[in-house]
């Protein structure tokens, strides 16, 4: 099952506020958890700044997402900010199709057993239930960085090549070169706490038998 | 005088590494260090250097301190999680050790024991940000110590790191949260260390510039190849190149104290790493003057 959470409203907002602002919205697994009425009082409250939303099934499957923005590709250009409510992988999807877009997730993952695997391609989600995409250029330091760190790069990196695995990009000059292109490396100035674990460590406690 | 007074008068430093062996003998580790002793200002002791298990680092600093040798702690993220790096930091200090070094550490890939558990539970960030604040006598959650470990918090930054700016990044933010001096990784271009100097010199943080001594001109492609920010001149593999093989630790002199004269130029220390050559560090040393 999918379990999200929206993230704390003051945060959503401020991140809005005063912005032009599209709107995705994957409802791929929504029989599951998905917390639909939250998302429209939410969007209730900044609605005359919203110039286009989409509403459709699996982010996750880029050919389909390419389509989608092709069809919208006006309002998106128009855009100042692209707010998704999805997964963490429906967002790093936009997120690498609109690598000049500020593109925001307003949802945690918490969850994604039982669907993941089922249409996902190039990106992946760990549900760390504190998405840090928002802060990374929709590139997740969690599942592509082998460290999983917060605060920038371990320094084994050698033309641009992960030193855990060689074939790989380092995540964190991924997100250094994307932040950069979008004239926002500011946000890599912020020192992060370490994660909570008790996100995810709570739910699996929580669990029910098989 | 302690490592940390001399760094405060800012007087030039000279710190060397101690690689913890695989077992539990331990003579020939401290012979190495005796060799040195009255030469250097501080010996690092690496924390299962290269992912590979072995002695730990607390225990043989413990050692150094039983000898008057002064030890840096060299603690990473790599294995433990943070009841554990704080825990460590404690026993650290009531064992008499006074200056931390905090690095991220290696993936346990790389080492002898692949299949391990990468913990990465903080970074090298937080880790240091954790060790400011049990200084200041709570632990990270907050709550009170009875009695507050006072460390001299050092990092690591890596000159020759591309992009530099996002390097320059996370120094930052490890000054931020603490650290009070960084040792680099090996240096081989003096020319491009000065660039890199003349970035940091605002940020008036005391830098021990990396010296690693080349065994032979094959060591030195391999670094160029694989590690981060390691781009050793041809000259200089020219020079180890056409040595024999007797001649090489003396050309090997010849290259680290051509180094470490230009680093004394342009900051405060050097660091030196000598990865089973410890033998030649005093005759390294009085090469360079400082001996
Ligand atoms: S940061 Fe990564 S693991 Fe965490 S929710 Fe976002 S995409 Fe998933
Ligand atoms: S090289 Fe980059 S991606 Fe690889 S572990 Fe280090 S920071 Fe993470």
């Amino acid at each position: 099952m999918l379990v999200m959470q929206v993230k704390p409203e003051e945060e959503i907002l401020s991140r809005v506020w005063g912005r032009r602002v599209f709107i995705f919205e994957c409802f791929g697994c929504r029989e599951v958890h998905f917390p639909e009425e939250k998302i429209e009082t939410l969007v209730e409250k900044f609605k005359e700044k919203v110039i286009g939303k989409l509403s459709c099934d699996y982010l996750c499957r880029r050919e389909f997402v390419q389509d989608y923005i092709n069809e919208y590709c006006q309002e998106i250009e128009r855009a100042e900010i692209i707010l998704i409510f999805s997964c963490g992988v429906g967002t790093q999807v936009v997120s690498s199709l609109l690598e000049d877009k500020i593109v925001y997730t307003a949802c945690d993952t918490l969850y994604l057993n039982g669907f993941q695997g089922l249409t996902v391609q190039d990106f992946n989600c760990n549900q760390c239930g504190e998405c840090y995409l928002n802060y990374t250029g929709g590139i997740c330091p969690l599942t592509n960085c082998p460290k999983g760190l917060l605060n920038g790069p371990c320094g084994g990196a050698k033309n641009g090549k992960c030193e855990v695995n060689p074939e790989a990009d380092c995540a964190w000059e991924l997100i250094y070169n994307r932040l950069k292109k979008q004239g926002r490396l500011n946000l890599l100035k912020r020192v992060f706490p370490p994660r909570n674990y008790q996100k995810i460590i709570t739910e699996s406690l929580l669990r029910k038998g098989v | 005088m302690s490592f940390a007074e001399k760094l405060n008068k800012g007087s030039f430093v000279v710190t060397s590494e101690i690689g913890p062996p695989k077992g539990t003998e331990v003579e020939k580790m401290l012979e190495e260090a005796e060799v040195l002793r009255g030469m250097v200002d501080g010996f690092n002791v690496t924390d299962l250097q290269s992912s590979v298990m072995r002695l730990g680092s607390l225990a043989v600093c413990h050692l150094l301190v039983e000898r008057g040798l002064e030890p840096i702690f060299q603690i990473t993220c790599r294995d433990r999680n943070r009841l554990a790096l704080q825990s460590d930091l404690l026993s650290a200090y009531v064992l008499g050790i006074r200056n931390v070094l905090v690095l991220t550490g290696d993936h346990p890939i790389l080492g002898d024991h692949p299949e391990a558990k990468p913990v990465f539970d903080l970074d090298s960030v937080s880790l240091l940000k954790v060790a400011s604040t049990l200084g200041e006598g709570e632990d990270m959650k907050g709550n009170k110590l009875d009695g507050k470990p006072e460390f001299l918090l050092g990092a690591v930054v890596n000159p020759g790191a591309d992009p530099l700016e996002l390097q320059l990044m996370k120094m930052e933010k490890k000054i931020e949260v603490g650290a009070k001096f960084f040792q680099t990784q090996a240096i081989y271009d003096l020319r491009k260390f000065e660039e890199f100097m003349k970035k940091v010199e605002k940020y008036k943080v005391p830098i021990l510039g990396g010296i690693v001594l080349l065994k032979s001109a094959g060591m030195a492609k391999y670094m160029n190849e694989k590690v981060a920010g390691v781009s050793v001149p041809e000259r200089y593999i020219k020079m180890m190149a056409e040595a024999k093989k007797k001649e090489r630790p003396r050309i090997s002199i010849q290259i680290g104290a051509e180094l470490i004269k230009g680093i004394k130029q342009l900051c405060q220390g050097v660091h030196i790493m000598p990865l089973g050559w410890e033998r030649y560090v005093p005759r390294l040393l009085e090469a360079s003057g400082l001996a």
